[in-house]
């Protein structure tokens, strides 16, 4: 069909009304899975039917931290690893924001790693998107807190020996109320992952296993991002509500994915709207009450 | 965009942004039907991009648009096109004069 068909027909690409065309083709290697993701987060997105113009995007920096930029959402590029301080005080100044955090494993978990644990521990009302691809993308590929032990990468030519991150873990012993990973072979998981992320009020905590060719992969002679999706396929084993602390990666091992947690705590602001009642009586008047688009 | 141009056999044919496709074969491997192989030709860049080599088991369930990483191709259904086909209502008369 031609384009003049096309645009007759008045069919487009279902992820294309949430980009920003003009800021297309994006940087993404080619093969780097984190362009897959944000057709998992469109689709989450439609799903969910919610009024967008109530949802906010905020990155931090790194390869993910350009979603932000490529979402046709209110969204912003924070500082390297405060994506989610700026998203508390977002979510906090407008409690009627469904507020995403979207952004990488080094991003969130080492220079953002002090805000992920306790933005955790206070249950704010965040869904965090944690694209994991095992390394720093745009600064060249240097050991990250989610490096494999074995894995080589330009900081560590003779293979990483530090003990990485199970993040699934961190998450939930910090008291996150949804805890997820899958990989990108698994699509339509992940799409409902991020679906319930949406909806679950309080600390929402995704991970989501992508391949980074340029960097991770060349380096550790592991082929293309298509070759990481078929490992992907074959090594992992989906055990829903599985033990957070069982589920730590090593390299090119086995990859454990599902929903771990999915429980109830009140978020911050029921808390501290709760506990000033209580101290208050009648004179409190509850902040953000409506908060979450449910 | 080209390349959706087939006979109407399958249930769904797929429409493919050939020149912003950077050839990461996610689509044809991980197509359920296994309908997509890659073009002879490169595109600008330099890359082979998918092309319906099987257009009869293309169901157009979309999975290859979900998997792309560059939002360079996506499936349709034929049901689905039909629908749009149907002779769009009377547009209104803009407020404006
Ligand atoms: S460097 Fe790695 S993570 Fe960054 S765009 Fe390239 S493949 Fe993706
Ligand atoms: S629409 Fe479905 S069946 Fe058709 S090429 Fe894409 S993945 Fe394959
Ligand atoms: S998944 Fe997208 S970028 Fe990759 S080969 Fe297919 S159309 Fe091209």
């Amino acid at each position: 069909m031609s384009e003049t068909d096309l645009l007759e027909l008045e069919i487009e690409n279902p992820v294309a009304s949430y980009l920003r065309q003009e800021r297309l083709p994006h940087i993404w290697c080619p093969g780097c899975g984190i362009g897959t993701t944000v057709n998992c987060f469109a689709r989450a997105l439609t799903e969910s039917a919610m009024d967008l113009d109530r949802v906010a995007i905020v990155s931090g920096i790194g390869c993910t931290g350009r979603v932000a930029g490529y979402l046709n959402l209110d969204s912003f590029h924070t500082t390297h690893g405060r994506a989610i301080p700026f998203a508390t005080g977002l979510k906090l100044g407008n409690p009627d924001l469904k507020v995403v955090v979207y952004s990488g494993d080094g991003d969130l978990s080492a220079i953002g790693g002090n805000h992920l644990v306790h933005a955790a521990r206070r249950n704010m009302d965040l869904t965090v998107i944690c694209v994991n691809n095992f390394t720093y993308g745009m600064t060249g590929g240097q050991v990250a807190p989610t490096t494999p032990i074995g894995a080589t990468q330009t900081t560590m030519p003779y293979g990483n020996f530090e003990n990485p991150f199970n993040l699934p873990f961190l998450a939930d012993a910090c008291g996150a109320v949804y805890v997820a990973r899958w990989t990108v072979y698994h699509v339509k998981q992940l799409a409902k992952a991020m679906l319930e992320g949406l909806r679950k009020k309080g600390f929402v905590f995704i991970e989501a296993l992508a391949p980074c060719p340029t960097l991770y992969s060349r380096r550790n002679r592991l082929g293309d991002g298509v070759d990481q999706l078929k490992y992907y396929k074959e090594k992992s084993k989906i055990v829903n509500g599985a033990d957070t602390k069982d589920v730590g990666l090593t390299f090119q091992g086995d990859i454990v994915v599902g929903r771990f947690v999915d429980r109830e705590r009140p978020t911050w602001l029921d808390a501290m709207n709760e506990h000033y009642s209580q101290h208050f009586g009648e004179k409190y008047v509850p902040y953000g009450v409506s908060h979450g688009q449910d | 965009m080209s390349e959706g141009e087939q006979v109407k056999k399958g249930k769904g044919t797929v429409f493919v942004q050939t020149e912003v496709c950077k050839g990461c074969s996610y689509c044809i491997d991980f197509c359920p039907a296994h309908c997509l192989e890659f073009s002879r030709d490169f595109n600008r860049k330099g890359y082979h991009y998918p092309v319906l080599g099987r257009p009869e088991d293309c169901t157009g369930c979309d999975l290859c648009g979900l998997y792309c990483p560059d939002f360079a191709i996506f499936g349709v259904r034929f049901k689905d096109l039909e629908k749009r086909k149907q002779p769009a209502p009377e547009p209104l008369i803009p407020a404006r004069g």
